[in-house]
């Protein structure tokens, strides 16, 4: 956040600035690399583990959050302004609740299997600490369409990282990718196990951690962030 | 009675939030670098989960649910509002996030300012939410509630303490650079999680 701030150009020639100028898109792809919301930012993880067991719920999760943040920053750069300093967590809480409520209610009505898999965890992305956090450090004193393409950088950045674990999850647990089969039937007639543990809650640990760890080595000036 | 006991040991040990449904983890991991913060931390998470989950209850019994408002009149017999569970909770706890600072600053200013900072943190810790919302989805009645809301705060103690131990440990330890910080906290979690697996099936 804080090399956004300090490059941003002091000199403002244009009267208008292009949809997608360079800062923007720094807005839309800083978060997905440099400082992604879950290993660099260290927000969010709690929902990001408890659904990556397969890939498909992890996906729908991430849509989820993607409109959620997109659409809580957008409207909370719009009143901006007119949100009272002290009351303001409520008032995000708020918008985000209803945003969340919405995303809910979608998922009941057209995927009631997928929704029944995520059970509690479409309602806790209203305390998903990505949401919160991107509207106390970037919406609230941001433009609309900045603070827009911020929050789908960061539920992207959120939704790779999520996908990628499952990606792990269900191959090396179930053997299978969105359901159909990968590992083919001759590897389990030669012996081959599925891991039963990548199943189990700290498999996810595991991976983000190593996650962690190899986009660290890959990328030096991550290196004691946290 | 054993029912209740058993609820209780399911949600500390065999259910933990931390380690069994990941709730909790933003502050679980940011503020366990020591032991004396993350014990604080702990308290006032124990102390609004349990004042808010019984509240969120009452919430849901009284207003939300199908048919549950005939008590204020009986033509609203047919209004079903559960679907505004999410708005209510959450206000819900902002509000007695909010309560509790302003009572703790007035009466016991010693536990404010050792509490303090933490306490708005609490209003955006899932596992708060996540209580209410599995006291929802599991339909538990009240005192049940009150019991699985005890048991989830004591499990997040349990681990936020157990967490902050070991990583005041690991600042001896020679750990690869890209993976410190983060990297070794998650993989530390990771391997709590599996030692808890251990209590699962234990029943009285």
């Amino acid at each position: 956040m804080s090399v956004e701030s300090t490059s941003a150009p002091a000199v403002q020639e244009k009267k208008k600035e292009a949809l997608f100028s360079k800062k923007n898109i720094r807005t839309l792809r800083d978060p997905l690399d440099d400082n992604n919301p879950i290993t660099v930012q260290v927000l969010g993880i709690c929902s990001a583990l408890a659904v990556t067991v397969q890939v498909k719920p992890a996906l729908i999760m991430a849509v989820g959050v993607i409109f959620v943040t997109a659409f809580s920053n957008l409207i909370t750069s719009l009143l901006r302004n007119s949100i009272p300093n002290r009351v303001r967590i409520i008032v995000q809480l708020i918008i985000v609740a209803t945003l969340v409520t919405i995303v809910d209610q979608v998922l009941k009505a057209y995927m009631f299997d997928v929704s029944k898999k995520l059970s509690v965890f479409v309602g806790l992305i209203i305390t998903n600490c990505i949401v919160m956090g991107r509207l106390e450090a970037f919406a609230l004193a941001q433009k609309p369409w900045p603070s827009f393409l911020d929050g789908v950088g960061n539920g992207v950045g959120y939704g790779i990282i999520l996908v990628v674990v499952a990606i792990f999850r269900e191959l090396f647990g179930a053997g299978t990718l969105m359901g159909y089969h990968v590992i083919p039937q001759w590897a389990y007639d030669h012996g081959y196990v599925n891991n039963g543990l990548m199943v189990l809650p700290p498999a996810a640990l595991f991976v983000i951690g190593v996650y962690i760890w190899a986009q660290r080595s890959w990328n030096k000036k991550l290196v004691n962030v946290s | 009675m054993e029912h209740l006991l058993n609820l209780l040991i399911k949600s500390i040990f065999v259910e933990n939030v931390v380690f069994a449904f990941f709730l909790g983890m933003c502050s679980f991991l940011a503020v366990s670098k020591k032991i004396k913060t993350a014990f604080g931390l702990g308290l006032a998470v124990i102390f609004v989960m349990v004042l808010t989950t019984p509240l969120n209850y009452l919430i849901l019994r009284y207003a939300l649910g199908e048919g549950v408002l005939s008590w204020v009149h009986p033509s609203l017999a047919t209004v079903d509002l559960t679907f505004l569970a999410f708005i209510l909770f959450i206000s819900t706890i902002a509000g007695a996030v909010q309560l509790v600072e302003m009572v703790v600053e007035k009466f016991a200013p010693a536990l404010y300012t050792s509490l303090g900072i933490f306490l708005p943190l609490i209003t955006v810790n899932c596992s708060i939410l996540g209580t209410s919302l599995f006291m929802q989805e599991r339909e538990y009645n009240f005192t049940e509630t009150a019991v699985f809301s005890v048991g989830s705060g004591i499990g997040f103690f349990l681990a936020i303490v157990l967490l902050s131990a070991i990583r005041e440990r690991l600042r001896y330890s020679n750990i690869p650079e890209p993976l410190q910080g983060l990297g070794i906290a998650m993989i530390i979690t990771g391997l709590m999680g599996m030692a808890f697996l251990s209590f699962s099936g234990i029943q009285l």
